[in-house]
């Protein structure tokens, strides 16, 4: 199971997210964002960070880097993708994911341990949660705040495609309090919230993040 | 078409001798302008002139604490740990299989007064780019900081700027922040001390100097390009001190673009893989004046550099003001020829400008060419390490005597309980010791995935080898009121903090840095004080066996005749072999033995209880005592690797309460403790005193006598205080309920600065 990890100018949590990959058992490859090439992987994580500066908005310019032309049409035609943080905002642009990230409403970046309530459990990267599973793990963010229109946010709690939630105080201001959503078929999710920081013991709030990359894993072998 | 600036040339500058130069206003003196004539046999140009003023300055020459700052060396205590020593941009510390981690505290204090949030966010992109030039990935920041009263105005403008500045650099950077300070004190109110650490770590076969060798070799500028910010800055802020008459400085405060700054420090990463550098520095304070003139001054022959080659943002700018611009995320390095098409290989994929400026050569002169005039023609060590010496007057102030005789005898004490448990929340929500979570969850502390501990534990601590678990162990601390009382002391106390909070985690403490912050070293009573506490400093080291590495001094911290508390921030390394085996600091689990590790005196001068609650600074600090320290960081070691301690916390600012409401609150997990064993009894002395080289430590019931008898090997007094467990923090007759304690600590800084 080969897992690509890209990296952009900027993106800050790609060895994260690697090294997330390779505790779940996967093997990753590392993805340029210069290539117009994915190397035959099996699923790709968009990590967090701040590509190209996040100067303009964040995501705007990483959605145009040569190697999200073969993401976006691989993604619409099933290939697993995770966007965390940063990447949650590339999906956004990019449109693979309905919606936007805009400034958290305290206006300040906000590192916590978050507990979150798994609300779908079938998508290619939570399939090993189930519904109602209450996690925690870090949030990081100065952008984190999800907003869309009221119908699409009626489309996306009626069809299931609210991943987590937060519980408790919304932390920054989002929409229904949503953390993470996914597209119609399942197999692209994007979230705030950081899995990939929460999957040792030693260095992370819990390890309730593992489970994020074990589900893709699973889900590709039995796709 | 844009006009090329012209420059005066050392052949105009030969043929004009009478000129009258502006030496004056770029901070030089009389005399230090006679010696630069001396030194060329001639007048400088406009551009050595520029050179000079901003190399001489007090901030890069240290002309007026280098007598002083020798003791480090002379006294530096035998260690076979350090691989490169003070005086490069930051000391190499061994820390074994093949690693090596280097770091260093620098200020960044006049720019965070003036401009807050660029002052700060650029004071964490130098220390970072100083920690690349050694050849390391940075690993870890922390933020010494302080500030004014907690409610003054200009507290509210300053702080909420410094803090976002530090936020927005560091998280973009993804660099994890473990640690810091957040402190304040009407001493420093106008003048900010804005300190940053950072740690980065590389193999010793990766260690990199800013060395120019080998003629022939070139000379590269890579990053951004070179603007018009912060110009003068280094002279300008750093060397005097502020007054309203004059007119806003903001201007000479650099900008920050940390996404530059982070495809730099991968940029070099890269070419430091492929050992394409020869020699590297960063440019901070002084710009390509400080890099060129460092890098030849540090290598075997000269350097040539042609000046109109430099990438510009804004082609006005003259020559002078391209030599002292202190534009943002540059490095220098020196390449061989044949490796010169790699090295702008990988530039290139990163998208970062490269650009050859010079070229080593064997003329032993740094000489500078403006479109084929020659602009500068020195020598290089002249410019940047023979700058002005001084021997500063010092003298104990007058007023020291007064001062140390008035101790805290006569300050009412609480005794009763109910007056007691009030003053335990009183402090407990105090701006010093209340919860700083509204500050450092500004921070992103889990960026690489290493962070093993990070505030408000005693120490950040971060984990080096995956495969092996080696990690280390950074705590920065300081005490300005200590040091006021007594720099030598208070230096020294500085130092047993810092050593001490590494301790407890179980980590053996291996190197120090600091940063001293002091006010004018034209005032006798500050330097007297510089040189107490330097002094101090040197001696405790020596006598703990750790040595200092490098650092940084900030004078004139003033406003006026006042001066800021002499504030030494000392931030010292350990090492922890296996990071799982490090203690935190919170109780963990009901049913464990609380116990207190050292001596409890009466020791109140100086302390948290008499600032906050009667603005009483006066008396003797507590006494040091380094043997009393070293014992207890080698019971800590030894309990630590043995799996006996499940929490330790040090005990420090705010006395026993403090450390024990800390310990609660961090998981929610109460105690019961008796004190009557402590300080003979007198609850008040145990709660509050902040006598040194103590620990409030927890074993598992069945743990508890191995813990006390490692204890007795090392002569460190162990007494039992209770059982942890339960929802409050029961200290005899004073029951503190979880979430009162809890809400007390966290209201403070929220109600003050959100």
């Amino acid at each position: 199971m080969r897992v690509g990890v890209v990296t952009f100018p900027g993106s800050l949590d790609d060895g994260d997210a690697a090294r997330a990959v390779r505790l779940a058992g996967g093997e990753t490859v590392r993805l340029w964002h210069g290539d117009d090439s994915l190397r035959d992987v099996d699923a790709v994580v968009l990590p967090g960070g701040f590509s190209y500066g996040d100067y303009l908005r964040c995501g705007a310019i990483a959605r145009f880097a040569p190697v999200m032309a073969p993401l976006v049409d691989a993604a619409r035609g099933g290939l697993p993708v995770l966007g965390i943080c940063n990447g949650f905002q590339v999906l956004c642009e990019s449109h693979l994911l309905p919606g936007a990230l805009i400034r958290n409403d305290h206006r300040k970046f906000n590192c916590v341990d978050q507990e979150l309530a798994v609300e779908n459990a079938s998508t290619a990267w939570t399939g090993g949660y189930s519904v109602g599973q209450r996690v925690v793990v870090p949030l990081k963010n100065g952008e984190g705040g999800y907003v869309a229109d009221e119908a699409t946010l009626d489309r996306l709690e009626g069809e299931g495609q609210v991943v987590v939630r937060y519980v408790g105080d919304n932390p920054n201001g989002s929409y229904r309090s949503i953390a993470g959503i996914t597209n119609e078929r399942g197999n692209v999710v994007g979230l705030m919230p950081h899995p990939e920081h929460a999957v040792e013991e030693l260095t992370g709030p819990s390890t309730d993040g593992l489970a994020f990359f074990t589900s893709v894993l699973t889900a590709a072998v039995t796709a | 078409m844009t006009s090329v600036q012209t420059s005066e040339t050392v052949k105009q500058a030969e043929a004009t001798p009478e000129v009258e130069q502006p030496y004056r206003e770029l901070g030089l003196k009389d005399d230090e302008y006679k010696r630069i004539r001396e030194i060329l046999g001639r007048r400088p140009t406009s551009s050595e002139l520029a050179m000079y003023s901003v190399m001489w300055s007090e901030h890069c020459s240290y002309k007026s604490s280098k007598v002083h700052l020798k003791q480090f060396g002379d006294k530096a205590p035998d260690t076979d740990a350090l691989l490169v020593g003070i005086g490069e941009n930051a000391g190499v510390v061994d820390i074994g299989d093949g690693w090596a981690v280097t770091f260093k505290v620098e200020s960044h204090n006049h720019p965070s007064y003036v401009e807050p949030y660029q002052g700060a966010a650029t004071g964490v992109g130098g220390i970072v780019r100083d920690i690349m030039s050694m050849g390391a990935r940075p690993v870890a920041v922390m933020d010494p900081l302080r500030f004014g009263p907690a409610d003054a105005e200009d507290t509210r403008r300053v702080l909420p700027g410094v803090v976002a500045g530090i936020g927005g650099y560091g998280n973009c950077l993804g660099l994890p922040n473990v640690g810091g300070e957040v402190v304040f004190d009407p001493s420093y109110a106008g003048n900010p001390l804005v300190n940053a650490l950072c740690a980065g770590v590389l193999r010793h076969d990766q260690i990199k100097l800013a060395h120019a060798s080998g003629a022939g070799n070139l000379v590269v500028l890579f990053g951004a390009t070179t603007g018009g910010d912060g110009i003068g800055g280094v002279s300008v802020l750093a060397s005097e001190t502020f007054d309203d008459a004059h007119p806003t400085k903001r201007p000479a405060v650099q900008v920050g673009d940390p996404f530059m700054e982070k495809v730099l420090i991968e940029c070099c990463l890269d070419l430091f893989a492929a050992d394409l550098v020869v020699g590297i520095q960063d440019l901070g304070g002084a710009g390509l004046s400080c890099a060129t003139s460092e890098l030849a001054s540090n290598g075997d022959g000269g350097m040539t550099v042609w000046l109109d080659r430099v990438p510009l943002r804004d082609s006005s700018l003259r020559p002078e003001e391209i030599l002292m611009s202190e534009s943002q995320e540059r490095m220098c390095a020196v390449v061989e020829p044949a490796k010169i098409d790699a090295f702008l290989e990988i530039c290139t994929r990163w998208d970062v400008l490269a650009t050859v400026v010079g070229e080593v050569d064997g003329s032993g002169r740094l000489t500078v060419e403006w479109h084929g005039e020659t602009i500068v023609d020195v020598p290089p060590r002249t410019v940047a390490h023979e700058g002005p010496v001084y021997e500063r007057p010092y003298a104990r102030p007058p007023w020291q005597d007064a001062l140390q005789a008035d101790g805290p005898s006569s300050l009412a004490r609480p005794t009763s309980p109910a007056e007691l448990r009030a003053t335990v929340l009183r402090m407990v929500g105090s701006p010093n010791l209340a919860s700083k979570s509204w500050v450092t969850d500004q921070y992103d502390r889990y960026v690489l995935g290493n962070t093993v501990l990070a505030q408000p534990e005693d120490s950040g601590v971060v984990r080096v080898d995956e495969s092996s678990n080696l990690g280390i162990a950074l705590a920065t601390d300081g005490n300005g009121r200590f040091a006021k009382l007594d720099p030598y002391a208070g230096a020294q106390l500085a130092l047993s903090e810092a050593y001490r909070n590494v301790a407890v985690t179980g980590a053996r403490p291996l190197a120090v840095t600091d940063c001293l912050n002091f006010g004018s070293p034209e005032d006798p009573d500050v330097m007297w004080q510089f040189a107490e506490a330097t002094r101090g400093l040197a001696d405790a080291c020596l006598e703990l066996g750790v040595p200092v590495t490098g650092g940084n001094v900030s004078f004139y911290n003033q406003t006026g005749d006042v001066a800021i508390n002499p504030t030494p921030v000392v931030g010292v390394l350990g090492v922890l072999a296996d990071v799982r085996r490090r203690v935190p600091m919170g109780f963990a689990s009901p049913g464990e033995v609380v116990v207190l590790l050292g001596e409890t005196r009466d020791e109140l001068a100086g302390s948290e209880w008499a600032h906050e609650v009667h603005g009483h600074l006066g008396g003797l600090p507590p006494r040091v005592d380094l043997a009393a320290e070293k014992a207890l960081a080698s019971l800590m070691a030894e309990v630590a690797a043995a799996g006996v301690a499940t929490a330790a916390h040090d005990v420090s600012d705010g006395g026993l309460a403090q450390t024990l409401a800390e310990m609660t609150l961090r998981r929610g997990v109460g105690a019961t403790v008796s004190l009557d064993e402590v300080a003979g009894g007198d609850a008040f002395v145990a709660l509050f005193a902040e006598s040194v080289a103590r620990a409030v430590v927890t074993a598992p019931a069945d743990r508890v006598a191995d813990l006390e008898t490692s204890a007795a090997t090392y002569g460190v007094r162990v007494t039992r205080l209770g059982t942890t467990g339960g929802g409050s923090l029961v200290v005899g007759d004073i029951d503190l309920a979880v979430d009162e304690l809890r809400a007390a600590s966290e209201r403070t800084l929220p109600a003050l600065f959100a």
